[in-house]
């Protein structure tokens, strides 16, 4: 009997201390791309440790999956490392877009390369193999090495909306790596190879080449002079209420912004 | 006596159970990467999947026979690099090599069979690919099935020396004594007694290699270069062929999953499907090739 009578009376505080979990935070969730993903974690991380009983959970899945996420509701907030498309505005009319950083994507070559400027037609007949020499864009003659990202990568979607157009194709021929960090080691080692790489990637193992004279700078990316830059987007459906808007204020905050930098990225204020 | 018993018993039944614990997750991998393929299967049918060489998720095409070529020849490649010496390592370390010797090369082998595979990979991407760059073809990167094939064939070197060496030792000595005693020299006893009395432990030991160089993905991701195509030569001398990059199932799957979702997704465990069958009947065939030349094997 006094054996039930503890089991009992442990249940009810377990069920207790449940409900008072659930009841005393407020939840909220992201969804979306998996390149805003790591900076988002690292937000909320900074927003929890002011907020301690608000929980945010964030999901991967990729820009469209974030965009859809957001205009139906299943969650908070979505993520995009990309424009929002003219039909994704029109099935979610009331999609708010919040630029919350901007990544640069730098065209690189190896250092020893003496090409310095291409221009963006140039870069795009590289990468889908009507270029093949160095020599026709006033290098050495030397056959290029096109390396790129593999499919579904964000860095290689934004390379294609922005640089390659609707028409292009990375040629088949490119060497594929899954990583940013692989992609400089191929390109540092190789010395006719070309790759992009986000800015947050670049160092003296390889060189970014400046584009129509527009110079790979955090700067000209922030100034729009340099011309391939994605933007990262978090988005609401209608305007930001209550927690949701305590967080993207966070976000917008000096010490949110920090963090837009300390990830690699480049703040928008 | 009664408890003795019953301790015989139940250590035969945790054998039992260990044993067919294997069983039971192959079955349970196959079953869980079959389901998760089916979304694909049904969309574009096995002739959509291993009939096509686009590869092009974007655009919603999804051949995989172009990753099915690169596979099957890196493997092959990696074999003719490897099996001789790797044989020719086992003979010497069984039949030749004095004690001091065998102490010092025998856990040499071993030890590359410790070493991880993105170690192998990085050795290939830094020292390997430039040095295969410094073949004089337009269009020849490093990057392809050479280099990957001579990692790969040092990857199964362990395995196949080992296993060999042990199949050699096994041989009873009465036939090597016999082979002496009619006459014949030393090199032919080892290749016209030895080795043919030891096939079947080499066969195992070639399956062995093949499953290991099949299943290679990380070393592979490294080298190959990875794009989807069929391994075409580069100019007009056909050898060019293996200075072609190329992709394997495997790193099909390795490089593409971390984005993946919906159909992409479910083609990627279509690959993870296809790579299973294929070592299936490696392994089926080859045992089917051991027991006809030897019906007493295992």
């Amino acid at each position: 009997m006094k054996k039930l009578l503890i089991a009992l009376v442990l249940i009810a505080s377990l069920l207790l201390a449940a409900c008072g979990a659930s009841e005393a935070g407020e939840t909220l969730s992201i969804t979306g791309s998996t390149t805003v993903q790591p900076l988002a974690e690292k937000l909320a991380e900074g927003f929890m440790s002011q907020n301690q009983d608000v929980q945010i959970d964030v999901q991967g899945g990729g820009s469209s999956v974030g965009v859809k996420a957001a205009g139906e509701g299943t969650s908070d907030i979505g993520m995009a490392s990309r424009d929002t498309k003219e039909e994704e505005l029109n099935q979610f009319p009331n999609l708010q877009v919040h630029v919350i950083a901007r990544d640069g994507i730098a065209v690189v070559v190896h250092p020893e390369n003496p090409v310095n400027d291409l221009t963006l037609d140039q870069i795009r007949d590289i990468f889908s193999g009507k270029i093949v020499n160095w020599s026709e864009v006033g290098g050495p003659d030397a056959a290029i090495t096109v390396v790129a990202r593999e499919e579904g990568s964000g860095t290689r979607d934004a390379f294609m909306e922005l640089v390659m157009g609707k028409d292009a194709l990375i040629m088949d021929n490119a060497i594929l790596q899954s990583s940013n960090g692989a992609i400089r080691t191929v390109v540092s080692t190789t010395p006719n190879a070309i790759a992009f790489l986000s800015f947050g990637y670049l160092d003296e193992s390889t060189k970014a080449l400046s584009i129509s004279g527009a110079a790979a700078t955090e700067e000209n990316a922030a100034n729009g002079i340099y011309p391939v830059v994605r933007p990262l987007n978090l988005l609401t459906n209608g305007a930001p209420e209550g927690i949701v808007k305590a967080f993207l204020d966070y976000v917008f905050s000096a010490e949110g912004q920090a963090t837009v930098r300390a990830e690699g990225y480049i703040p928008v204020k | 006596m009664q408890t003795k018993l019953k301790v015989d018993k139940a250590v035969k039944a945790i054998l039992l159970v260990s044993a067919s614990f294997s069983i039971l997750i192959v079955i349970s991998i196959f079953v869980f990467i079959f389901r998760s393929s089916l979304p694909a299967f049904k969309e574009f049918g096995i002739q959509g999947l291993l009939g096509e060489l686009t590869w092009r998720p974007a655009n919603g095409m999804y051949g995989i026979l172009a990753m099915v070529v690169g596979s099957v020849m890196v493997t092959l490649m990696a074999l003719v690099l490897g099996v001789p010496l790797a044989i020719a390592a086992a003979i010497f370390l069984a039949e030749i090599a004095p004690r001091g010797v065998q102490a010092v090369v025998r856990p040499a082998v071993q030890l590359l069979a410790g070493i991880p595979s993105v170690v192998y990979g990085l050795f290939g991407m830094v020292v390997l690919v430039p040095l295969v760059r410094r073949i004089p073809v337009t269009g020849n990167s490093g990057y392809g099935l050479l280099s990957a094939a001579i990692v790969l064939a040092v990857m199964i070197l362990p395995t196949i020396t080992s296993i060999s060496e042990d199949a050699i030792r096994a041989v009873p000595r009465s036939y090597k004594e016999a082979s002496l005693a009619l006459g014949a020299t030393h090199l032919q006893t080892i290749f016209q007694v030895l080795l043919p009395a030891a096939k079947s432990g080499i066969g195992a030991a070639l399956i062995l290699g093949i499953g290991r160089a099949l299943g290679e993905t990380m070393a592979m991701i490294m080298v190959i270069g990875n794009s989807v195509i069929l391994p075409a030569p580069l100019d007009n001398n056909p050898l060019t062929v293996f200075l072609s990059q190329a992709r394997t199932l495997t790193g099909n799957i390795a490089v593409e999953i971390n984005y993946a979702s919906g159909l992409h997704a479910s083609a990627l465990f279509a690959t993870g499907v296809v790579l299973f069958v294929l070592i299936m009947l490696v392994n089926v065939s080859a045992r089917a090739i051991i027991h006809r030349g030897n019906p007493s094997a295992g």
